[in-house]
């Protein structure tokens, strides 16, 4: 384990059992995640990864085990102060009905506001930074729909960040995004866990990416087995290769660590 | 992005307009009358025909209408938040439908108007039970699953109203015909419609900022900390229960729920109008003050003979609806 125990963890699983109609994902899964860190999880589709994303959100009861937010369960928290403290970036959303950017955007306050309360020149002021994070500043005002898929998945991921929460589970946050903004994202999550002190989860599919911007991996083999640990132990041609059910070589050289499909 | 302050003047507009149409409605008729009229009137101040016509038929019919109106405009919002679909209105999960063959079937009978008032409701809450039922059955209730049951049960109801106007007697179709198109003139007292629409906004309101996630998609809601599967329940319930109501007054008047949430929408030229704490309060204004118009003229348009008021909410609407979803702009900038 390489959380720092002198840190109270952020989100803890213990014992955790995940299943998807019967078929037990995942087995027995403990985790740690302490402030500031940030850690992939990597598998094959339909491995379980957004299942577990879901659980560890408590959208989704665990077929076995506990999760703990800050030292509480999901049960003891109300759903107002979870929104407070973690947030879900979800996979592919569809909106029914027109919004704007900032309206977009501006939704992530809505569990830091009174019921009665509307959304404020603070509110905005963050709305407005989010969105100048990720690349969209002076696109306020145009609707949703106008925008292209990657501009949407920058636009998730502000109203993510406008949420301000202290843990972040992020499903494939890179979808639809290009080299340039993968990048960019991933360098915006590794700045926001240095200075805020948040942690993050994040689904990847890029062994390469992880590698590079996350301290460890979460490794999900579908079948009850995982393995977790720091990159540069977790992350192996061994490991990867059983992982993706694909050979996988490893090339560069000792700083630099590159990983090829085969 | 719109700010409180906005929000209210816009209420404020439409409150206005709301007030004007009550207005006009009490004034024109057989005995057209002032606003100086009317004011007498409903003070008590008048005590004679004017008086009379003022207290006794125009107020009730009047606000009838709005307080329909705004039920029907309030759960057609509702609707549209609880399918996440733009085409969904207070008739489209059947309980106007079972509310109907409730309703027919006593006209059929030839029972009192109270068991009318009670077929209906029975009607409605009976497809409200059934088609949650259905839609609960295997626990996941998902807006597809839950539309198709009630737009299944609907056609169902559909089926049951035309084998009863088949074998009614003809002196009988005329007042189902009527009732079916929606009909304000046997409407009587209205208060406890008012009541029961105040209600239905005091209900929502607290709930409106929720109610705009929910409309956006299920797992953001659940994620931003709303109770999704609660507060879909109790939509069902309030949305299914106020629908009876409005169906009760004046029968089935189409057209207003799916029509007044989009009006507003269209109306306000940016997707502020998606804002459900605006959204919820205008449409609720927005629906009466059609109704209280349409019903005007369905009453005084060939007077004596009245037009059945669901006739003219539709026409009144739909080129209201598409002047401005020609002015909306592409796209873009709003």
């Amino acid at each position: 384990m390489s959380t720092n125990d002198a840190i109270s963890p952020l989100l803890t699983a213990r014992h955790l059992d995940v299943t998807i109609a019967g078929r037990t994902m995942l087995r027995d899964l403990n985790l740690k995640l302490g402030s500031g860190e940030i850690i992939a999880v990597l598998g094959r589709n339909g491995s379980g990864k957004t299942t577990l994303l879901h659980t560890l959100a408590g959208l989704r009861t665990p077929a076995d085990g506990s999760i703990e937010l800050c030292g509480k369960s999901y049960a003891a928290h109300d759903g107002r102060s979870t929104a407070c403290l973690r947030g879900l970036l979800a996979q592919n959303q569809s909106d029914a009905f027109p919004a704007s950017v900032l309206e977009t955007a501006l939704i992530g306050r809505h569990p830091h506001l009174g019921r009665w309360a509307w959304e404020g020149a603070s509110d905005e002021k963050i709305a407005h930074h989010a969105l100048m994070a990720v690349g969209l500043a002076g696109l306020e005002q145009r609707e949703v729909h106008t925008l292209s898929g990657g501009e949407r998945q920058r636009l998730a991921i502000a109203t993510l960040l406008t949420q301000q929460p202290q843990i972040y589970l992020l499903d494939e946050p890179l979808t639809h995004l290009d080299l340039n903004h993968q990048i960019a994202m991933l360098e915006l999550f590794k700045r926001t866990a240095g200075e805020s002190g948040a942690a993050f989860v994040i689904v990847l599919h890029d062994v390469n990416l992880a590698l590079r911007y996350c301290q460890r991996a979460l490794l999900l083999f579908g079948d009850g087995r995982w393995c977790e640990g720091p990159v540069a132990d977790t992350l192996t041609t061994a490991t990867l290769s059983d992982l993706y059910a694909h050979p996988l070589r490893e090339i560069g050289d000792g700083n630099l660590r590159h990983f090829i499909a085969v | 992005m719109i700010n409180r302050r906005h929000a209210l003047l816009i209420l404020l507009l439409l409150g206005l307009a709301a007030l004007a149409s009550i207005m006009a409605s009490l004034s024109v008729g057989n005995l057209p009358l002032s606003l100086g009229d009317i004011l007498r009137a409903l003070s008590g101040e008048d005590t004679g025909l004017a008086g009379e016509v003022v207290r006794n038929l125009r107020l009730p019919r009047t606000m009838a209408g709005f307080a329909c109106g705004g039920l029907l405009a309030l759960v057609g919002t509702l609707m549209q938040v609880l399918l996440r679909n733009p085409l969904a209105d207070p008739y489209v999960l059947g309980i106007s439908g079972g509310a109907s063959v409730g309703a027919l079937a006593a006209m059929l009978f030839g029972l009192p108007v109270i068991f009318l008032h009670a077929g209906a409701f029975a009607g409605a809450l009976g497809v409200m039970l059934m088609v949650f039922g259905l839609a609960h059955g295997d626990g996941s209730w998902t807006q597809t699953r839950l539309l198709l049951t009630g737009v299944i049960v609907a056609a169902g109801c559909g089926a049951l109203v035309a084998l009863i106007l088949s074998v009614a007697p003809e002196q009988q179709l005329r007042g189902m015909l009527y009732w079916l198109m929606g009909d304000l003139s046997q409407a009587e007292t209205p208060w406890s419609a008012l009541l029961l629409l105040a209600a239905g906004v005091a209900c929502v309101m607290p709930f409106a900022r929720e109610l705009g996630l929910l409309a956006r998609s299920k797992l953001l809601a659940q994620s931003l900390g709303v109770p999704v599967a609660r507060r879909r329940l109790q939509i069902y319930i309030l949305a299914s229960l106020l629908t009876a109501a409005a169906v009760n007054i004046a029968g089935s008047i189409g057209f207003i729920g799916l029509i007044v949430p989009h009006l507003v929408r269209l109306g306000m030229r940016s997707s502020a109008g998606n804002d459900q704490r605006l959204l919820l309060p205008a449409a609720v204004l927005a629906g009466g003050t059609l109704l209280v118009v349409a019903d005007t003229l369905a009453r005084t348009l060939i007077a004596p003979q009245q037009l059945p008021v669901g006739v003219l909410t539709a026409l009144l609407g739909v080129p209201v609806f598409l002047f401005l979803l020609t002015r909306q702009p592409r796209g873009g900038n709003t």
